[in-house]
């Protein structure tokens, strides 16, 4: 297929391989963290791993905005769900995500109305089409989605529409990152940036990543071939010496990100004082809600909202995971208790999180399957 | 900020998950690895008696996927065990008065009911006829049950019904009895068929998934994936169009030239219908306690389809098909097996996509195009509902 197959040719690949090999020193071990579930998901699905030497070791970060969700919100929007005359909508890979007294399929399951969108847009037609019911949309993700949303919002009030809301759960990738970088047990060597997230907001706001704490950060696209060649870039910089933000998904990614988009979440929506990532705790500034100017659209104001709040289990090590200190399956509840079927992590939820992705892709030993599939 | 409550669910799972962690451990296993020890205990939490957690009935448990074959482990074959239900192969395999039989029964809710390439009719005949086709028999004899709703056009039914008329002769086969129920308007969506079939084994052979042994060839009939894109882009729910058409179809005459030519050495076969051929390739690994090892760049699959399961972001060996078959024969017979299906009109796009191994038994493993591995899981949900 055009555009997808140049970026997964093998041949390319090895030949990428030979010169990551080539720049790692002897004796130095590598530890870089994809930021975005995206890669995480791609480097499991197309089993780059098996490309990279002993010395580098890959890190995945908090960039799924489904496995940062806290528990609570779920139940939230269930709380919503279940008022008078309301539908629910939301994106298929919320569906399956429990919160504490179950998933939106459960929920449906049990008598609720709530539907599965492709768009926000989808969401705003079946508000169109019914005029007598309540239509909430469950808005999540970072800066990736969050001009959609904003547009759709836009969209709503220029049509007039009475009977739309949105949910809002938007959060913002500098301050996780901000909050990894500030742990002390973590040691990364790099970053490789989280590409769809940098089409709106650019490469400008990781120059503190590269500056203040001297980490590289390579802005990746999300095929099998991006994620080696930006390994290789961040290792060039660490031989040369240097500390900079580069973008190999030039291809897609303005330096500047797209103003418009960054206009229409400006208009519409305004930073949260604090927000609950689940696996990192409270963390301020870090999440967006809709600008009271925006209220008549804003279910949080429209209805009864409990502000549920659920701890994770105190076996789960999801923290740790997501900052890179232990590997999914060194979780003492990992494939047991936590498995894709009931994920009790935050990890283990989304097919982007690194213990579902490593569960459902890795969950065998490397050197075996290497054995196994070249024979 | 408010107080934090626990979620029940999530601490009695850790509670349970330790119980049979401390039950189910084996002398011997302590020399292993970190990482291998970790693998051997998600195997012994895998192979645990499994239990509907779920105090309703989801989405998922109609899959095809985890949550299906828990519903049926834990529920279905809790309460009607006997031997020849254990198999949980496509069809039952009865003897009677000397005779050996093949049974089957399947319900048909796809949505929508017409779709390029056919409609509920063609699926309701073809799948029955492809559920008893698979082991070795041939197909006779179908009945045909029909739940509508109140509301229901008339012109719409005669138009399946006519459909699966024109589809049992193709097949060779006869819809000998049927029942109709009307329920109200919004009780059910429009036109729910079932069908049940019998077949006449006249071949000296027994299939079966657990008879794959290592160095099995695993062979597809064609390009994977048709019906269940073509369904999705006919909801209409993604403004994407296409000349895609369903690939549903009777595979009774396919398998009938498979078995004339490779009568000895054919030991499994499937139609990968719900959960696609990653789900058929699971259940023989798990089935013949081997491992399935698939590679990517073999496996056929239509442009159309690699580029809508690239948007939906699903992968094509999950997808469904209606007319494709997936059939495991010894090494030996393999090209053999592989001309004979291409012989056939609708066998003309088949491949070998892969071989059965013995390490690591229970699991299907990826050689991706991009030249890394990994695992193929059964799904725990159906990324395309109503496919069938």
């Amino acid at each position: 297929m055009r555009f997808v197959d140049e970026f997964r040719d093998a041949d390319l690949a090895r030949a990428l391989a030979t010169q990551i090999a080539g720049l790692c020193e002897p004796g130095r071990k590598y530890k870089f963290m994809e930021v975005c579930g995206g890669h995480t998901h791609t480097i499991y699905k197309h089993g780059i791993e098996d490309y990279l030497p002993e010395a580098v070791s890959l890190v995945h970060g908090p960039g799924c905005p489904v496995c940062v969700l806290p528990m609570g919100r779920i139940d939230d929007a269930i709380a919503i769900a279940e008022q008078d005359d309301v539908i629910l909508t939301s994106f298929g890979d919320m569906m399956r995500v429990p919160g504490g007294r179950g998933s939106f399929f459960d929920s449906k399951a049990a008598g609720t109305d709530i539907r599965m969108v492709y768009s926000p847009l989808d969401a705003l037609k079946i508000a169109r089409q019914n005029p007598d019911k309540r239509v909430v949309f469950m808005a999540i993700g970072f800066e990736t989605t969050a001009p959609s949303t904003a547009m759709t919002v836009l969209r709503a009030k220029a049509e007039g529409l009475e009977n739309f809301s949105i949910f809002c759960n938007h959060v913002t990738i500098i301050p996780a990152i901000k909050a990894i970088l500030d742990s002390p047990d973590l040691r990364l060597d790099g970053f490789i940036g989280p590409g769809h997230v940098s089409t709106v907001i650019g490469c400008r706001p990781y120059h503190f990543i590269s500056h203040t704490h001297g980490k590289p950060l390579v802005c990746a696209g999300f095929e099998p071939l991006d994620v080696l060649q930006s390994v290789y870039m961040i290792l060039k910089q660490l031989t040369e010496g240097r500390s900079e933000v580069e973008n190999q998904y030039s291809r897609v990614v303005p330096w500047d990100g797209n103003v418009k988009a960054l206009q229409v979440i400006n208009e519409t929506m305004e930073l949260r004082p604090y927000f609950e990532w689940r696996g990192l705790g409270f963390i301020s500034q870090s999440a967006l809600k809709l600008r009271d100017s925006y209220a008549a659209y804003d279910a949080e104001v429209i209805f009864d909202v409990p502000g549920v709040r659920v701890a994770d289990p105190k076996a789960c090590q999801c923290g740790e995971v997501l900052k890179g200190v232990i590997k999914p399956y060194e979780c003492k509840v990992f494939g047991t208790a936590c498995t894709p079927e009931t994920p009790i992590g935050t990890c283990m939820v989304s097919s982007e999180g690194a213990c579902a992705a490593y569960y459902n892709f890795g969950r065998f030993t490397r050197k075996r399957v290497m054995e196994v599939t070249s024979a | 900020m408010s107080e934090q409550i626990s979620a029940p669910w999530a601490e009695q799972a850790v509670t349970e998950a330790e119980e049979d962690e401390a039950l189910g451990r084996r002398p011997g296993e302590e020399h292993r690895s970190r990482e291998e020890e970790v693998l051997a205990r998600i195997e012994r939490a895998r192979a645990r008696k499994p239990r509907v957690k779920e105090e309703r009935i989801t989405l998922a448990h109609g899959s095809g996927g985890k949550a299906t074959h828990t519903l049926v482990e834990a529920i279905f074959l809790e309460h009607f065990r006997n031997p020849l239900l254990e198999p949980l192969e496509d069809q039952a395999i009865l003897t009677a008065g000397g005779v050996r039989l093949a049974f089957t029964t399947d319900s048909y809710v796809v949505s929508p009911l017409f779709f390029n390439g056919g409609n509920i009719g063609d699926l309701a005949v073809n799948g029955t006829v492809n559920d008893l086709a698979v082991s070795g028999a041939r197909p006779l004899w179908l009945s045909s049950g029909f739940i509508l709703e109140e509301g229901f056009p008339v012109a719409d039914l005669e138009r399946i019904v006519q459909t699966m008329a024109e589809a049992a002769a193709a097949a060779g086969v006869q819809i000998v009895t049927g029942d109709t129920k009307v329920v109200q308007r919004g009780k059910a969506d429009g036109c729910y068929v079932n069908t049940a079939g019998v077949g006449v084994l006249e071949r000296d052979i027994e299939l079966g998934a657990a008879r794959v042994k290592p160095g099995d060839a695993v062979i597809v009939s064609g390009p994977i994936g048709d019906h269940g894109v073509t369904v999705m882009l006919a909801r209409g729910e993604l403004d994407i169009e296409s000349d895609l058409a369903s690939d549903t179809a009777a595979l009774n005459g396919l398998i009938a030239t498979l078995l004339d030519a490779v009568p000895v050495g054919v030991h499994s076969m499937r139609d990968a219908t719900r959960g696609g051929v990653a789900t058929i390739l699971n259940e023989v690994a798990k089935a013949a306690s081997v491992a399935v090892v698939v590679d990517e760049a073999s496996v056929p699959v239509r442009p159309e389809v690699t580029g809508a399961s690239e948007i939906l972001g699903i992968d094509p060996l999950y997808v469904a098909c209606e007319g494709r078959l997936v059939a495991i024969v010894d090494g030996s017979v393999a090209d053999a097996a592989l001309a004979a299906l291409r012989s056939h009109p609708l066998g003309a796009e088949a491949a070998v996509i892969g071989h059965a191994a013995d390490d690591p038994p229970g699991l299907v493993l990826l050689r991706t195009s991009f030249g890394g591995t990994r695992i193929v899981d059964m799904l725990v949900g159906d990324p395309l509902p109503r496919i069938c």
